[in-house]
């Protein structure tokens, strides 16, 4: 035993001291762009240390988190994101916020909330993780000093995020009352029948809870809201970051305590997929401003991955759920990630709102045809048109849910789809067009690291997309060899 | 023959032509023209350098995603050979039909140009289910961007009718083909996209039926055939001259392509069953499409209408399902490349110079244009079936199959043809006869570069009228492998 649990959290170990020592830099020199770089630094030195943290094998630590490829896959994803937000927030709170170094800790501290999540095995530290993050969340929707919709947008998160917190809360308290145990792998069946009202009205409660977060219909309202009102580069990181940790601690929980053997509650998900991919796609015809169209677009795409959990109770196999989850995901950070990078970095030097509306993207592919070329890469990733990572994801699920005979959520898949391709070719079109002579006069001066960092994104999701095989190998070894 | 070298060659070009715009406005066309005549002499050579009686022109295997089954799996047999040919040759008709045609983003454009035609090289080649529906998907999106940025008056909505209903069609291939790959995993325990096997996947009848239904929809969108042909009179009208040419030239071809090659090879008993509706489809095109095309005012349009019609006998003839009425619409499929790729050239030189579509802007240009006036009455005279040149040929064999198979259909079908006369002619009348257009100034006759292009197009054509054996040569033993009842 030793002390090989201390490697196996070692990343989040890494993420905890770094917290301390970022805050010590603080208060000794004040300097955005050390702050920035130290912050950098230690995500790097994190997602280094996952490898390793994966030698000692599948560990289970304290009976809390289980330490395997499955939750680590995500950690290194959840980095990922964070790399990326932290690099395009740089120049974009430079304009925005009179002192910019808290931001950073918020990052990390949002990070690990989300490590948390991905690994946890037991109700505490689920909540935990999910606080963590949550509460990191409200303050970086707000941290911008100028305008109301930022504070608007986090006093709405507060609010429904409170309320999915507590229904969450208050469903695991009824599961522990009806099973006696909080640890997801000891829950098992309700200990009597009268226990038995309780146990499925707590999961209920605890599935609603995780649909609040996820931002699911009907539980979606405060979505573009909160897209909308936060800055571009923290909206990048509440799509990817909040959406798949609790995607990962879902379908986890899910596995492990098979509450998806019960017929009624699978019913109940199936509605809420079906439900999110139409109404997702319908409600981004609607809009004009492009982060709301990617706040509905999220909406459809969370609801296409719940193909992915309900094929745990379709196939007795959680492998392939657990490969479409992880891929998937890894697809859809790509894609939202360099969407949102190409907005930050137009909207480094508006003043007020960001660049949001679909008109400031006209001509954008003469004016800067690297970011124009990013966005559409994104946008046609998010439609899943062959080429990009987008296709490679879809496939995915189109297998998943053939093999889970899974044929309503698939046609509702494949109308979502097509609702959605007129949206996203929208976004494109309008960046070929030629710009009009009255307004629009905005400039872009956007910074390299952000133009870079975009630019990456961009690649890897073409190149993912013309050859995967490097990440499904990836991701079944990582399944294989240390499968929950 | 290296195809994989040929589809990546067309891409690199592409690129290649979008970075040299930098050098000089005028490379990137002549680099374009170059890569298609490259093309063309490399397929050639694959062609006059096998032996008679070949039926594989090249093969080729690389892995891709093994996990999944997925290879890049290129044959050219006869079909797929030709097809490709023809895709390099309208290729430089594409380009030299635009030389001057586009203004501005020379670079980007042919990016596009080029990308599209390495998409469809790679439908007309992929053996592999998964790259096919990858190429498939690889040709649209520069389709798009070609009517989106280029196009006329009408492009935003004309690009993305065009896309939507291409992209919805494709998903239910999408669909289709994984299905079909699991329904052959669950009997084998294979997972395989490959062509060959899965020709030998025992299905269930049912089964079989609606996946070939997934398959027939994705390709009569498009070929296409009514009902779901909408979306090409406005593609095809708001289009640059280009995008035009490869539209009709070849896009539609690939829904041909698709009905022979996967509808009616992966899933041949199903097709039987479905034979009637397929026939009465096509024959509903045919008749409907000339009738459409009678009633249209706009040059482009009547074109696109006709294609249509056209388009209604390659349907016609693949589910005669005999040998003759297939070849019929194989040889439709060469035959319409050239007569309607000449076409809309014809409609883009005149928009070109009189900046408009609108036959009523047009009338006696004989007198101003002879030349023009000429190829016109050329190829409407090709276009409407007079025998001698490739229409005639194609579907004259389509409907001489169609006939053993239904009769009251074919006679139905053959109306059609009376139709085209009536909208060719009046087509030729209207533009070309008459009394000059007192509106109409000076315009300046087709030069060396269009008179080039029309006279290689009208070769092909009375080649394929006079002597269309070396297409049949070419085509027949892939039709004899589909087990296809000869006659």
């Amino acid at each position: 035993m030793s002390h090989a649990w201390v490697n196996s959290v070692m990343p989040h170990l890494v993420l905890t001291v770094g917290l301390m020592v970022l805050l010590l830099v603080v208060a000794f020199r004040r300097s955005h762009a050390l702050a920035m770089t130290s912050t950098f630094l230690i995500l790097v030195i994190a997602g280094a240390l996952i490898p390793q943290s994966l030698a000692a094998g599948s560990e289970e630590v304290f009976g809390l988190i289980r330490v395997d490829g499955y939750g680590q896959f995500f950690s290194g994803l959840f980095l990922l994101a964070a790399i990326v937000t932290v690099l395009i927030s740089f120049r974009y709170l430079d304009h925005r916020a009179s002192s910019c170094e808290e931001f950073y800790m918020l990052v990390l501290t949002a990070t690990l909330g989300a490590m948390v999540m991905a690994v946890a095995s037991h109700f505490a530290t689920l909540i935990l993780g999910l606080e963590i993050l949550s509460i990191s969340l409200y303050a970086m929707i707000c941290y911008p000093q100028e305008g109301r919709l930022p504070l608007e947008a986090a006093t709405k998160y507060l609010v429904l995020s409170g309320v999915a917190s507590t229904t969450m809360l208050f469903g695991m308290a009824l599961i522990y009352a009806a099973s006696g145990s909080l640890s997801f792998s000891a829950l098992g069946q309700p200990v009597d029948s009268q226990s038995e009202n309780y146990y499925w009205l707590g999961q209920g409660m605890l599935i609603v809870g995780l649909a609040f977060k996820l931002s699911l219909v009907p539980f979606h309202m405060w979505t573009p809201d909160v897209y909308q009102g936060a800055p571009a580069p923290v909206t990048g990181f509440i799509a990817t970051v909040s959406k798949g940790a609790v995607f990962a601690a879902l379908l986890r929980y899910s596995v492990i305590s098979d509450v998806l053997s019960n017929a009624s509650v699978v019913l109940g998900i199936s509605i809420i997929a079906v439900g999110s991919m139409v109404a997702g796609n319908l409600l981004a015809l609607l809009e004009k401003n492009i982060k709301r169209i990617l706040a509905f677009s999220s909406i459809a795409h969370v609801g296409y991955l719940l193909i992915a959990l309900l094929v745990v109770a379709a196939l007795d196999d959680p492998g392939v759920a657990r490969e479409t989850m992880m891929v998937y995901l890894a697809g859809y950070f790509l894609m939202t990630l360099a969407a949102f990078s190409v907005i930050s970095a137009l909207s480094i030097s508006a003043k007020g709102q960001d660049s949001e509306q679909l008109a400031d993207y006209r001509g954008l592919f003469w004016r800067h045809p690297l970011l124009a070329a990013v966005l559409t890469t994104a946008a046609l990733s998010l439609a899943g048109i062959p080429l990009t990572m987008g296709f490679i994801a879809k496939f995915y699920l189109f297998a998943a849910g053939v093999q889970g005979a899974l044929w309503i959520l698939l046609w509702a898949l494949v109308i979502g789809s097509a609702i959605g391709i007129y949206y996203y070719l929208r976004i494109v079109f309008t960046m070929t067009q030629s710009e009009t002579t009255e307004g629009s006069t905005r400039t872009y001066a956007a910074p390299m690291e952000t133009v870079v960092t975009a630019g990456v994104l961009g690649a890897a999701l073409i190149l993912f997309g013309v050859y995967p095989t490097p990440l499904i190998e990836l991701v079944r070894g990582l399944i294989g060899a240390f499968g929950a | 023959m290296n195809i994989f070298a040929l589809i990546m060659g067309l891409f690199a070009a592409g690129i290649v032509a979008a970075a040299s715009e930098r050098v000089h406005a005028h490379a990137p066309r002549w680099i374009s023209l170059i890569a298609f005549v490259v093309a063309l002499i490399y397929t050639s050579s694959a062609w006059l350098g096998a032996g008679s009686g070949t039926e594989e022109y090249a093969r080729q295997v690389l892995p891709w995603i093994p996990q999944f089954g997925i290879q890049v799996f290129l044959v050219l047999d006869g079909l797929s050979l030709m097809l490709v040919a023809l895709t390099a040759f309208l290729g430089i008709i594409a380009v030299v039909s635009s030389w001057s045609e586009i203004s501005e983003r020379h670079g980007f454009f042919q990016f596009n140009i080029l990308w599209v035609m390495a998409g469809v090289v790679g439908v007309f080649s992929a053996f592999d289910l998964f790259l096919f529906f990858f190429f498939w998907e690889v040709m649209l999106i520069p389709m798009y961007f070609l009517i989106a940025i280029w196009g006329h008056e009408n492009r935003s909505y004309a690009a993305t009718k065009f896309f939507l209903f291409t992209q919805i069609s494709g998903l239910l291939m999408l669909f289709a083909i994984l299905s079909l790959v699991y329904f052959n995993y669950q009997a084998t325990g294979v997972i395989t996209f490959n062509y060959f096997e899965l020709r030998n996947a025992s299905l269930d009848p049912d089964v079989a039926w609606w996946l070939m239904l997934g398959f027939f929809v994705a390709f009569i969108t498009k070929l296409p055939s009514v009902p779901v042909h909408t979306w090409l009179p406005d593609a095809h009208t708001q289009a640059p001259t280009a995008g035009s040419v490869i539209l009709a030239g070849i896009l539609l071809k690939t829904g041909g392509y698709g009905v022979i090659r996967f509808a009616v090879g992966l899933f041949p008993e199903a097709s039987q069953d479905f034979a009637t509706v397929g026939m009465l489809l096509g024959a509903l095109s045919i008749v409907y499409g000339g009738y459409m095309a009678y009633s249209q005012s706009d040059f482009k349009r009547l074109v696109a209408y006709s294609s249509v019609a056209h388009m209604g006998f390659i349907l016609l003839g693949v589910y005669a399902f005999n040998e003759i009425a297939m070849q019929g619409a194989v040889v439709t499929m060469v035959a319409h490349g050239f007569s309607t790729a000449a076409l809309f050239m014809m409609a883009g030189a005149l928009q070109q110079r009189l900046h408009s579509r609108e036959l009523s802007k047009m009338g006696g240009l004989w007198v101003l244009a002879p030349r023009m006036g000429a190829m016109t009455l050329f190829f409407v005279v090709a276009s409407v079936g007079m025998p001698g040149l490739g229409n005639f040929v194609g579907e004259f064999l389509a409907l001489l199959g169609a006939f053993q198979a239904h009769v009251p259909l074919t006679i139905a079908a053959t109306i059609g043809i009376v139709v085209a006369a009536v909208y060719g002619l009046s087509l030729m009348q209207r533009a070309f006869q008459g009394v000059p257009n007192p509106d109409v100034g000076e315009i300046e006759d087709f030069g060396a570069r269009e008179m080039t292009v029309m006279i290689l197009m009208m070769i092909g054509l009375v080649w394929l009228g006079v002597y269309p054996q070396l297409v049949l040569d070419l085509s027949a033993p892939v039709i004899t492998s589909l087990g296809v009842a000869g006659l």
